[in-house]
């Protein structure tokens, strides 16, 4: 099961590398070089335009875990987290992921900053941020294009996907890493 | 919106925090080094980026987007039941749910939002989601992405030893969530029945209340697309 893991994530990004490219120039005749630097220029935009969004949800973080606050906070759920043996610094994360995208990325990248990328809680905080999308926006966004005021329950099947998604990667970063 | 207040909340706690520990100095120096961070950290994502959307601009014009999308059709017809056979709403779900697949979050957002419109053509009540549309937000809300390539970015700028070797598990942890998200709307949806879908309304007759299979129903309902 691990190694079907870890399989899985070192041939993931090599084979799409080759077979795009391969695929595009001998079945659609397609210039793959030239296509690529186009679609490539996109790349720039986004991340440049998410610059705005970080830095201040960077400074906001930075100041909340420098202040003593994020320990004060993180105390109170400390020791059941401890029993399961799971580090209580990803809570926050939890928390903040269905709510706000850029915060909780950089959330994420504190974490990954302070704790080491490849320690538990780095890990753990990757397969969070990567597993989900920010139930919030994008419900603010979808019912908001045509209109809808009332939403039914699509806000309650969200957060629990986030929960379920939330325990599922700690327990199974435990269980691999 | 939310997320102003969670904002401001941050702030405001940190600088009271600051104030009762006497530790002014650290709360301004930790300011500046997130506002650096955060530039850092978009910088960092500057390579991934424009590597992998070159990529994705490949798979696009060799048609593998749609090709993934029609693959794809069985899927969305089972997801979503009371959507008319034909209509072009299944269509950009597909393409929606195929981008989300290939991380394309700028490519599946317009298509969703189309989808929606598409849905929203078909709702009796335009200001009520239609189960359809709750199922569209629940698979969106926990989209399944094949490679997290922010992530990747990320644990790259870190120095991480393998930066890839969470692949596995967000896949693992993506594919609980979206199940959970499917059978949480399934269940919901069968609860309250939903509001009046056009094709009971069409039917007329006093069709027995737990019909469950309507997709023949709805296929003479459908053909009523528009542009």
């Amino acid at each position: 099961m691990v190694e079907l893991f870890s399989q899985i994530s070192a041939y993931m990004i090599p084979a799409i590398i080759v077979f795009i490219p391969l695929y595009a120039m001998l079945r659609k005749k397609q210039p793959v070089y030239e296509v690529f630097v186009d679609g490539a220029k996109d790349g720039f935009d986004t991340a440049i335009g998410i610059i705005p969004h970080l830095v201040g949800m960077m400074v906001a973080i930075s100041m909340f875990r420098a202040s003593g606050a994020m320990d004060a906070m993180l105390m109170v759920v400390k020791p059941v987290f401890d029993w399961f043996g799971v580090p209580s610094e990803v809570l926050p994360l939890g928390i903040l992921r269905p709510i706000t995208g850029a915060g909780s990325l950089a959330f994420t990248a504190d974490l990954i900053a302070t704790h080491g990328p490849d320690s538990l809680i780095g890990r753990i905080a990757s397969t969070i941020q990567g597993s989900t999308d920010t139930t919030l926006y994008v419900l603010t966004v979808y019912f908001g294009a045509v209109a809808i005021r009332n939403s039914k329950y699509a806000l309650k099947v969200g957060l629990f996907s986030d929960v379920v998604g939330f325990v599922a990667a700690i327990v199974i970063c435990m269980l691999v890493f | 919106m939310m997320v102003n207040w969670i904002w401001l909340f941050l702030i405001v706690i940190s600088v009271i925090f600051g104030m009762i520990n006497g530790n002014m100095d650290g709360i301004t120096q930790a300011a500046f080094d997130g506002a650096k961070s955060g530039v850092t950290i978009s910088f960092g994502l500057i390579s991934i980026m424009v590597f992998w959307l070159g990529m994705m601009k490949i798979a696009e014009q060799a048609g593998l987007l749609e090709k993934l999308s029609r693959m794809l059709y069985p899927v969305v017809r089972w997801l979503f039941p009371d959507v008319p056979k034909d209509h072009p709403a299944l269509g950009y779900i597909m393409s929606n749910l195929s981008a989300n697949l290939f991380g394309l979050g700028n490519a599946a957002t317009p298509m969703g939002i189309k989808a929606m419109q598409e849905l929203q053509s078909i709702n009796p009540d335009k200001h009520t989601a239609t189960p359809a549309m709750c199922t569209l937000l629940a698979l969106n809300t926990s989209s399944i992405t094949l490679v997290p390539t922010t992530l990747i970015a990320i644990r790259m700028n870190y120095n991480s030893a393998n930066p890839a070797e969470i692949i596995g598990t967000t896949l693992a942890a993506t594919f609980i969530a979206t199940g959970a998200a499917i059978l949480a709307d399934r269940w919901y949806r069968n609860r309250d029945k939903g509001p009046p879908v056009p094709y009971k309304k069409q039917n007329g007759l006093s069709t027995a209340p737990d019909v469950h299979t309507p997709s023949t129903v709805t296929a003479i309902g459908g053909g009523s697309g528009n542009g």
